[in-house]
């Protein structure tokens, strides 16, 4: 089954888990900027995890499906229409043969994921069907897609689960008398979709927290950092506070991962995304929660974010607590899919 | 026995620290220390990156052994070391050593004759220290399959250039202050370009995608221009 992109939106890519196990020739990570939220978009379409989804940026796509299909979109909300009828994120969406998906503007938040039944079958690279852009590697060259290019759908599905003509009718039965063709239920987007920008990113203490000048490390946990417009997957760039080291820290090349707080020279910090250096020699003020990182996702350019410090055990934990959580809202997924 | 540490750099990853700065024995370390956690196969273990002086591990806390893979990092770290006798010996893998071919100067190497005037030397006595040293590769970094070579002869030390080029095309042989390497492809930089390899140095299609890996040694050989062009003609 083939999806034809009719319009590219502003940055649509292809991405998975990412890649793993080549950063020692200096390949990154790359993968969702969310990777719950793609497990969730891979769980209502009864998908494995790490299908290929797409992951859209402030403007989405317009995608024509030429056989029927299943889909489901999570992260950011964004209004979606199936041949101009709007539909439900968060939940399995039935898209027949030869209809046209429109997804709009996210006004709140940044991306979204689109997962389709079976997954998007584009060429892996490296092990990963996820685009690094800033590497140029990847599917398609790592390119964003472009009108004019079409997708094949993969077979990366969980076996035993229904999505045949029965749940179609079925739905469609649902929904006639309500007018609004929604599915018969949703996955609750809350917590997975933070949607609260007062609420500050935990931040674990970095290796040289302790060289920032005593009022830097004040302003750090007490002012707003606002994200500038050169922010993208490699990493979010924040203006705000100058942030100084009371020494010049001495230090050589050591590895890097998303979430990493580095500090330039200018004082402003800049956030590493899932397409960030896999090494870097600036020193490390601090390390964002994994929890964390799928609000970090979500930040455009003009928004602002504050921190709040964070001890390692807690974020291990926060982190092993919403594992459980995810696994449990994947069963229950499954679940339903299976009645 | 001489130590390392180990600091947690996020939830699911570490950094294992063999010493500070840029040394070829501190390095020496890092690579052993790979071998021996590579050779250990740990499920939980996803990836094992050295640096300078430092090795990245970043693991999969969820998988079965995952939430004792820091400790059990250390151990495996311990008894390997202590199998091999400790550091600083050769630890039975004897490094690959590559011979890179490398048109210097010209158009090649634009900044050849600013490192010969910077070290009070011709530029055919620059290419011959360039190429009589066995470097090995530190860490790959910066864009994929960019490899930091140590063991530059410090004569040839010259600090970056105040304004990076915006493309540094695919192949450049650099000098970056104490360091030299090789653009694997067109790439923005600010290090000094003494020549150009017609070697593929990194190509995401190939297995392995890189030409070099961590812990390898490295020996330039001086082409002129025809044997560059014919050596880029052949490859595929």
């Amino acid at each position: 089954m083939s999806v034809a992109i009719l319009k590219p939106g502003l940055l649509t890519t292809p991405q998975d888990l990412g890649r793993r196990g080549w950063t020692h020739l200096g390949i990154g990570r790359a993968g969702a900027f969310d990777t719950a939220a793609l497990r969730i978009a891979n769980a209502l379409c009864g998908n494995r995890r790490g299908a290929c989804a797409l992951e859209i940026t402030l403007l989405g796509p317009t995608l024509r499906f030429q056989s029927e299909a299943w889909i489901a979109v999570t992260g950011a909300p964004v209004r979606l229409r199936v041949d101009g009828v709007e539909h439900a994120t968060w939940a399995p969406i039935h898209v027949p043969a030869g209809s046209t998906l429109e997804l709009g503007p996210i006004r709140n938040g940044c991306r979204s994921w689109v997962a389709v039944r079976g997954g998007f079958d584009v060429e892996p690279v490296l092990g990963s069907r996820s685009a690094d852009a800033n590497a140029r590697l990847g599917p398609l060259g790592g390119r964003p897609l472009r009108a004019g290019d079409v997708l094949e759908t993969g077979s990366e599905t969980v076996p035993g689960l229904c999505f045949g003509p029965d749940r179609r009718t079925h739905r469609d039965r649902t929904n006639t008398a309500s007018g609004h063709p929604a599915t018969r239920w949703r996955a609750d987007p809350r917590p997975w979709f933070v949607d609260d920008p007062n609420r500050p990113l935990r931040l674990l203490p970095g290796r040289h927290i302790d060289t920032l000048a005593k009022t830097s490390r004040m302003h750090m946990f007490s002012k707003a950092f606002k994200v500038n417009v050169d922010s993208n997957r490699a990493g979010l760039r924040l203006a705000g506070p100058t942030l100084e080291c009371v020494a010049p820290v001495e230090m050589v090349s050591e590895g890097c991962v998303p979430g990493l707080l580095q500090l330039p020279p200018s004082g402003q910090p800049i956030a590493f995304g899932p397409e960030g250096p896999v090494s870097g020699g600036y020193p490390r003020i601090g390390q964002v929660a994994a929890v964390d990182l799928p609000r970090l996702a979500q930040l455009k350019p003009g928004d602002t974010l504050r921190f709040t410090p964070c001890t390692f055990d807690d974020a291990v934990h926060a982190f092993e607590q919403r594992e459980r959580a995810l696994i449990r809202l994947e069963a229950n997924i499954a679940a339903r899919l299976s009645a | 026995m001489a130590e390392f540490s180990i600091e947690p750099l996020s939830e699911d990853s570490l950094l294992l620290r063999f010493g500070e700065g840029i040394d070829a024995r501190t390095n020496a370390r890092v690579h052993q220390a790979a071998r021996i956690l590579r050779a250990a196969g740990l499920a939980s273990l996803i990836d094992i990156a050295p640096a300078y002086a430092t090795l990245l591990v970043r693991f999969d806390r969820f998988a079965a052994d995952g939430e004792a893979l820091p400790a059990t990092v250390a151990r495996v770290l311990h008894t390997g070391l202590r199998r091999d006798g400790g550091y600083a010996v050769d630890s039975g893998s004897t490094p690959r050593t590559l011979e890179m071919p490398v048109c210097y100067g010209g158009d090649f190497g634009p900044d050849l004759a600013a490192v010969a005037a910077h070290a009070n030397l011709a530029m055919d006595e620059v290419v011959a220290r360039h190429t009589a040293v066995d470097y090995s590769v530190a860490m790959l970094g910066f864009a994929p399959g960019f490899p930091y070579l140590l063991g530059l002869d410090p004569a040839l030390q010259l600090p970056r250039r105040g304004s990076p080029r915006t493309r540094v095309p695919a192949g450049s042989v650099a000098i970056g202050g104490a360091q030299t390497g090789i653009y694997p492809r067109e790439l923005p930089g600010g290090w000094n370009l003494v020549g150009r390899t017609p070697s593929v140095l990194f190509d995401p299609l190939r297995d392995p995608p890189c030409l070099l890996a961590p812990g390898d040694r490295v020996r330039f050989r001086p082409i002129d221009a025809d044997a560059f062009a014919r050596l880029a003609g052949s490859r595929v």
